[in-house]
């Protein structure tokens, strides 16, 4: 896998907000058909790293590299073009429309004559969701009128449907109950098979163990270390997030 | 029973909320018809009451925009006052000096600068709002001072009259209408063009294979559209032209008239601007990309800019939007009046945003329909109407409209609530 060009190559990404150093010279990868878990604690700069990769902050400084190649990621339209989809914590749906014109915000289908076809986008939404969720069947209700793992499916649906190469998932199961976690869990594995680089910010250690290939782990901005996940314990991810010590190493990193 | 008759509305498809309005307008016209003896219910004053609300209408259905991504503009009373003067001194003091008086050029040059005026000041006070990120509350409180301001300063509070002749058929009045052939093929017209656009909507519906209503519910649905629309017509085309109106419009256009000859007004140009603009508002909110954002954004700002959508470039357009209709209310206030005084468009802006949110509107922004906006303005102009007529006097009738609006709010949180939206 290490003879690849990396699907994704963050380096020495940084970004201060009023003088706090949110991120500080990270360096994170990923490869095709890799989940990659980033892990820490609350503000400990996972989510901030992740929103410049999806285009929501704009860095102070560092260079992110698709396919080997500079990219330049100015906003959430940059990304897109780059099929880097993302799934926030906050699921980032308009409550008040329906789950077609959430699937497609930003990137409605139109007729001939450039008017939003929204029985065009409820058929294709129909589609997709028939695929990852067969139970729902809420398409004329506003989104707010949705369960939490309805609202979950929504948002994957977005990230799906456009054919993502790069998938950002922000806590994707926190909100979600068992049987809909499995359910989270089995399309990672689906899109994973299907050659997606996926990064999963996770607090759960045990998600992390069970899904990931890769865990890099950041403490207050800093990287601590980038581990195979088949190659440590679930003590040394502890380790490594709470005190911000590498597995075998007595000193701290960060 | 109640069941049977939701059940009904649920077939049919109709906004539970339009019915509730539509009731409330009902009400309102036959208890005012009961006391004034049908007089509130004669084509005449049905025909004063539609070009009186379609000032305020035409400015509610930006006003739901505005709304609906969050903000107010209590600027555009004070605006439309300031666009009405700077238009008027236009036509009486420049342009007939220009171009001589009477040229048939100066009702257009005064009415798209009237509409270019307003989009350039709502989108100056957009790009504060939306660049600069000053509350819109508070950038349109000072465009309200600023405007009203301003007005006097055009013509040193001079009132600017006569205006041109045809630039005065916009406000309406016995010339200012279709006429009763016109009318009539207005409305065949919009009749089957509703029933067409219905007709289409279901069969795009059944070549997707969606749930589509029963054949009666949308048959009954097309009978009651072109009804009402034809309807309309018909009582516009009752209002027969007063005779002294008809002398002079015989006079002006050379023809001789007979004793037994009666002319109709027809549907008057406000109206028929107002239904324009309300057409066309519908389709941006529905049916444009515009539109949805504006939806998106009032909903989830958030999720709006992550899902890559410029909201602040959407805030410009928003009120640029809102500026020029309310150039184009400016033109049908001050053509009805046939003169602009600096007192035009005073507390406008309070009816607007009334109007559109007894429509339904949600101050907390991502609800709002722009029938609804106009058919809460229809609301506020017949309770008036209604209430002058009956010889009820000016402050009571401000009282009662201040009720009428805190009630329907109130209404509209309980019938959310109920609906769970």
């Amino acid at each position: 896998m290490d003879k690849k060009t990396p699907l994704v190559d963050m380096r020495d990404i940084h970004i201060s907000f009023g003088g706090i150093r949110a991120v500080d010279h990270v360096s994170v990868d990923l490869y095709p058909g890799e989940v990659v878990g980033l892990l820490g604690h609350n503000g400990a700069g996972k989510s901030t790293l992740i929103k410049i990769l999806s285009g929501a902050y704009a860095a102070d400084g560092g260079e992110i590299y698709i396919n080997g190649e500079k990219a330049t990621i100015n906003n959430p339209r940059d990304a897109r073009s780059y099929n880097i989809e993302t799934i926030y914590q906050t699921l980032a749906l308009a409550d008040n429309l329906d789950a077609a014109s959430n699937l497609f915000l930003g990137r409605e289908l139109v007729t001939g004559l450039g008017t939003v076809d929204d029985d065009a986008m409820e058929a294709e939404a129909r589609k997709i969701m028939g695929r990852l969720n067969p139970n729902f069947k809420k398409f004329a209700e506003p989104v707010s009128a949705l369960s939490g793992g309805q609202r979950q499916s929504v948002a994957i649906a977005r990230a799906v449907y456009f054919n993502a190469k790069i998938l950002i998932m922000d806590e994707p199961t926190a909100a979600l109950g068992p049987h809909e976690t499995q359910m989270v869990s089995e399309l990672i594995q689906q899109l994973k098979a299907e050659g997606i680089g996926i990064f999963l910010i996770s607090h759960d250690i045990h998600d992390v163990m069970e899904l990931c290939d890769r865990a890099s782990v950041m403490k207050n901005g800093k990287l601590v270390g980038t581990v195979d996940v088949k190659d440590v314990t679930d003590d040394d991810l502890l380790g490594m997030i709470i005190l911000g010590k590498r597995p075998g190493e007595d000193t701290p990193v960060v | 029973m109640q069941n049977q008759a939701k059940n009904l509305i649920d077939k049919l498809g109709i906004d539970a909320r339009l019915l509730g309005m539509i009731g409330a307008l009902v009400v309102i016209w036959v208890v005012f018809g009961y006391f004034t003896g049908g007089r509130f219910l004669s084509p005449r004053n049905f025909f004063n009451v539609s070009v009186q609300t379609a000032s305020v209408a035409v400015m509610a259905t930006g006003m739901v925009f505005v709304i609906v991504t969050r903000n107010i503009d209590l600027s555009v009373g004070s605006m439309l006052g300031f666009i009405g003067m700077t238009v008027a001194a236009l036509q009486v003091q420049v342009l007939p000096d220009v171009l001589g008086l009477g040229h048939g050029m100066i009702w257009i040059i005064a009415a798209v600068a009237a509409i270019l005026m307003g989009a350039i000041l709502g989108a100056f006070q957009g790009w504060i709002i939306g660049y600069l990120t000053v509350p819109a509350f508070i950038v349109t409180l000072g465009g309200f001072l600023i405007y009203r301001g301003a007005m006097w300063w055009v013509t040193q509070g001079q009132t600017q009259a006569p205006l041109d002749p045809t630039f005065r058929l916009l406000g309406g009045g016995a010339e200012g209408t279709l006429g009763e052939t016109l009318s009539w093929a207005f409305g065949v017209f919009a009749a089957v063009a509703a029933v067409g656009l219905m007709l289409l909507s279901r069969r795009r519906k059944s070549a997707h294979g969606f749930a589509i209503k029963p054949v009666w519910a949308e048959a009954a649905l097309m009978v009651i559209a072109a009804g009402l629309i034809l309807c309309f017509v018909w009582i516009m085309n009752s209002y027969p032209i007063p005779k002294g109106a008809m002398r002079r419009i015989a006079a002006a256009e050379g023809i001789e008239l007979t004793d037994g000859l009666v002319w109709y007004h027809g549907v008057a140009i406000p109206v028929l601007i107002l239904l324009v603009v309300t057409v066309g508002m519908t389709i941006v909110a529905q049916r444009t990309r515009f539109g949805r954002y504006i939806y998106a954004t009032g909903g989830n700002p958030e999720a709006a800019e992550l899902s890559g959508i410029n909201t602040r470039m959407l805030t410009v357009k928003v009120f640029a939007l809102m500026g020029a209709l309310t150039g184009i209310a400016s033109i049908i206030a001050s053509a009805r009046l046939n003169a602009v005084d600096v007192g035009l468009g005073t507390l406008d802006e309070l009816r607007v945003i009334a109007a559109a949110v007894i429509g339904g509107t949600a101050l907390s922004g991502g609800f709002g329909t722009i029938y609804g906006a106009v058919i809460g303005a229809l609301i506020m102009q017949s309770l008036q109407s209604g209430m002058a007529s009956v010889g009820v006097d000016a402050p009571l009738q401000n009282i009662v409209v201040g009720f009428v609006l805190v009630f329907a709010v109130w209404v509209d949180i309980v019938y959310r609530r109920r609906a769970g939206i």
